[in-house]
C-alpha cells in the first residue's frame, strides 16, 4: 500500500516536472542523427544546468522514457529526502559516487552502469562529470563515457546538444526566465576496434559539440 | 438571443463552414496528387488548416468568455510570443532579472491596466514607464557590454509582444455609442481581416505568384499574392462592415489600413527571421511555425486600428 502511494506521488511528480519544462521552455526534441526508436542507447548530453536532467527525460516519448534511466551525482541527489525522493522514485536514477574516498566497500560506479544496461535499460550520462560552468562549450570529458561504450560495445552511443537552458537557468538563479529550449540528438557513435580512450572521448566531444553549432538555413 | 451574440453565432457558424470546406478542399487535392502523404506543399496546407481549426475554436470560446476570457488568451498569446522573441534577442548572464521582470512583472500588469481600462496608463505603460526603467534596473548589475542593444532588444520585444499585442484586447474598452456590449465583434471583424489576408497572400501567390517583393527579407512574399490578398481581404472587411459601427465606405479604408498594417508587419518579423537565420520563430503552431509566425500580422495592425477607430468613433 506505502509502495503503491509512493509510486503514485513518484508519477504525479514526473508528469509536474514535465509540465513545468514545457511551460517554460516549450522544449522540443530534434531527432537529427537518429530516430526515436527502442533501441539501447547510452545518452551523453552537454551539461549546465541542474534543468538538463529533466528537460531531456521530459522529450523522450514515453515508452523511451520509462526504460532510461539517467545517471547521477549520489553526493548531489542524496543531499535531502526531497532530491532522494526525486532520484530515486521518479527519475529512477543510476546514482553514483564520484570521488572513490566516498564510495562504499565494493562499490563500483562501472558494474552499476552496467547493472543497469544488462537489465535492458538505456543509460543518460553527462560525460562531463559535472555541470559547465566556464564559458567553453565543453568540459573534458571523463573516462566513464569510454570505460561504459567499451564494456558493452553493441550498445550505442547517442551525443545530445541541449540548447540554450543556461539562459534560462544560469548558475546561482532558481526562478528560470521562459525561454525555448532545444534538445538535438545526433548520430550513434561506437567505439572504433583498438580505438583508445582519449581518441574517442575527443571524437566524442567534437561530436556533440558540432550538434550546437548553428546550421545556416538555405530558406 | 441578444443581437450580439447572434452576430458572433453567426460569423462562428460562417468560419466553420469556411474551414470544413478548405479541409474538404485540401483533403481532395492530396487525395489526388499523393495519397501517401509524399507532398510537403500539400502536408504543410493540411497542418496549418488542422492548426486553424484550434485557434478558431479558442477565440471562439473566449469571445463567448467575453473580456475575461479575450484577455486572458491574449495574455497567453503574449506569453508565448514574447517566450519565442526572447529565445532570440542579445542577453547575458546579468540580464536574468531583467528577463524576469519582462515575463512576469510587466506583462501581467499591462493586461491587469487593460483589464481595469486605464487607457491613460495602458497606453504608455512600456513605450514610457518601461522604456526608461528597464534600462535603469539593468544598470544595477553593473554590466556595460552590449548594453545599447540588450536594452533596445529587449524594449521591442516588450513592445512588439506585449504592448502592441495586448491591443487586441484593449478594443473591448472602446466606448462607442450605439455598439455597446459589441467589443467582440470588433476584435472578431479585426482578427478575420488581418488573418484572412495572410490566407488569402498565400492562395494567391501559390496560385500566380511570379515576382518577388522582397526575395532577401521574405522569399515567399510575391506582387501577386500581396495586391490579391490584400484586395480581397479588404473586400471581404467591407462585407462584413454589418458587424463594425463603420458605414460600407469606412469598412473599406479600415480593411485597407489592417491589411497594409499586417502585410508590413510580416515583413518586418520577416528580416527579423532572416537575420537571425531562422525559418520559424517556434513549433507550437503546427504548419505555422510559432505564435509570431501567426500573430505578427495583427500585432502590427491591432494598434493603429484602435487609435483610429477611438479617433473617429468613439465618444
Amino acid at each position: 500500500m506505502k509502495a503503491a502511494l509512493r509510486r503514485l506521488a513518484a508519477n504525479a511528480t514526473g508528469l509536474g516536472i514535465r509540465m513545468l519544462a514545457r511551460i517554460v521552455t516549450a522544449v522540443r526534441a530534434e531527432w537529427a542523427g537518429c530516430e526515436p526508436v527502442p533501441r539501447q542507447r547510452i545518452y551523453f548530453a552537454n551539461h549546465t544546468s541542474n534543468a538538463d536532467l529533466p528537460l531531456i527525460w521530459s522529450v523522450l516519448p514515453p515508452a523511451l522514457r520509462r526504460r532510461t534511466r539517467p545517471v547521477a551525482a549520489a553526493d548531489y541527489w542524496l543531499t535531502s529526502p526531497l532530491r532522494a525522493f526525486i532520484g530515486r522514485d521518479v527519475l529512477d536514477a543510476v546514482l553514483i559516487q564520484r570521488r572513490p574516498e566516498d564510495r562504499a566497500e565494493g562499490e563500483d560506479p562501472l558494474a552499476q552502469m552496467t547493472n543497469a544496461l544488462d537489465a535492458g535499460a538505456s543509460l543518460i550520462l553527462f560525460p562531463e562529470g559535472q555541470r559547465n560552468m566556464t564559458d567553453a562549450d565543453l568540459l573534458p570529458f571523463k573516462a566513464g563515457l569510454y570505460n561504459v561504450g567499451r564494456a558493452r560495445p553493441r550498445v550505442d552511443l547517442v551525443p545530445v546538444w541541449i540548447e540554450n537552458l543556461n539562459s534560462v537557468m544560469p548558475k546561482g538563479e532558481v526562478i528560470p526566465v521562459p525561454l525555448i529550449c532545444t534538445v538535438t540528438f545526433g548520430a550513434p557513435l561506437q567505439i572504433g576496434d583498438g580505438e583508445d580512450k582519449d581518441t574517442f572521448l575527443a571524437r566524442a566531444a567534437s561530436a556533440l559539440r558540432d550538434l550546437g553549432r548553428p546550421v545556416e538555413t538555405s530558406i | 438571443m441578444s443581437p450580439h451574440i447572434r452576430d458572433l453565432v453567426m460569423l462562428l457558424m460562417g468560419t466553420v463552414g469556411f474551414l470544413a470546406l478548405a479541409t474538404v478542399i485540401a483533403q481532395t487535392i492530396r487525395a489526388r496528387v499523393a495519397p501517401d502523404g509524399s507532398n510537403a506543399g500539400i502536408e504543410n496546407l493540411i497542418a496549418r488548416i488542422d492548426a486553424w481549426w484550434i485557434m478558431a475554436a479558442c477565440l471562439g470560446l473566449a469571445f463567448l468568455a467575453g473580456r475575461a476570457g479575450v484577455i486572458l488568451l491574449f495574455a497567453f498569446c503574449s506569453f508565448a510570443a514574447l517566450r519565442e522573441f526572447m529565445t532570440l534577442t542579445t542577453k547575458n548572464r546579468s540580464d536574468h532579472w531583467s528577463l524576469l521582470v519582462s515575463f512576469f512583472v510587466i506583462l501581467p500588469f499591462q493586461y491587469y491596466l487593460i483589464w481595469i481600462d486605464w487607457y491613460g496608463l495602458y497606453s504608455i505603460y512600456i513605450p514610457v514607464y518601461c522604456f526608461l526603467l528597464l534600462p535603469i534596473f539593468t544598470t544595477l548589475q553593473g554590466d556595460e557590454r552590449n548594453f545599447l542593444i540588450r536594452i533596445s532588444e529587449t524594449q521591442y520585444a516588450l513592445m512588439i509582444c506585449v504592448f502592441c499585442a495586448s491591443y487586441v484586447p484593449a478594443l473591448l474598452t472602446l466606448d462607442i455609442p450605439g455598439f455597446e456590449a459589441r467589443g467582440v465583434l470588433l476584435i472578431a471583424w479585426l482578427v478575420i481581416v488581418v488573418q484572412m489576408s495572410d490566407v488569402l497572400q498565400y492562395v494567391w501567390g501559390k496560385l500566380i505568384g511570379r515576382h518577388k517583393i522582397a526575395p532577401r527579407l521574405s522569399p515567399s512574399k510575391t506582387w501577386e499574392g500581396f495586391v490579391g490578398g490584400t484586395l480581397s481581404a479588404t473586400l471581404l472587411g467591407t462585407a462584413l462592415w454589418w458587424i463594425t459601427p463603420f458605414s460600407p465606405g469606412y469598412a473599406f479604408l479600415m480593411a485597407l489600413a489592417v491589411t497594409l498594417m499586417g502585410f508590413f508587419g510580416g515583413l518586418v518579423m520577416s528580416a527579423i527571421k532572416r537575420d537571425r537565420g531562422i525559418k520559424d520563430w517556434g513549433h507550437l503552431i503546427g504548419g505555422h511555425g510559432g505564435f509570431i509566425d501567426r500573430l505578427d500580422s495583427v500585432v502590427f495592425a491591432a494598434p493603429i486600428f484602435f487609435h483610429l477607430t477611438r479617433y473617429g468613433w468613439t465618444v
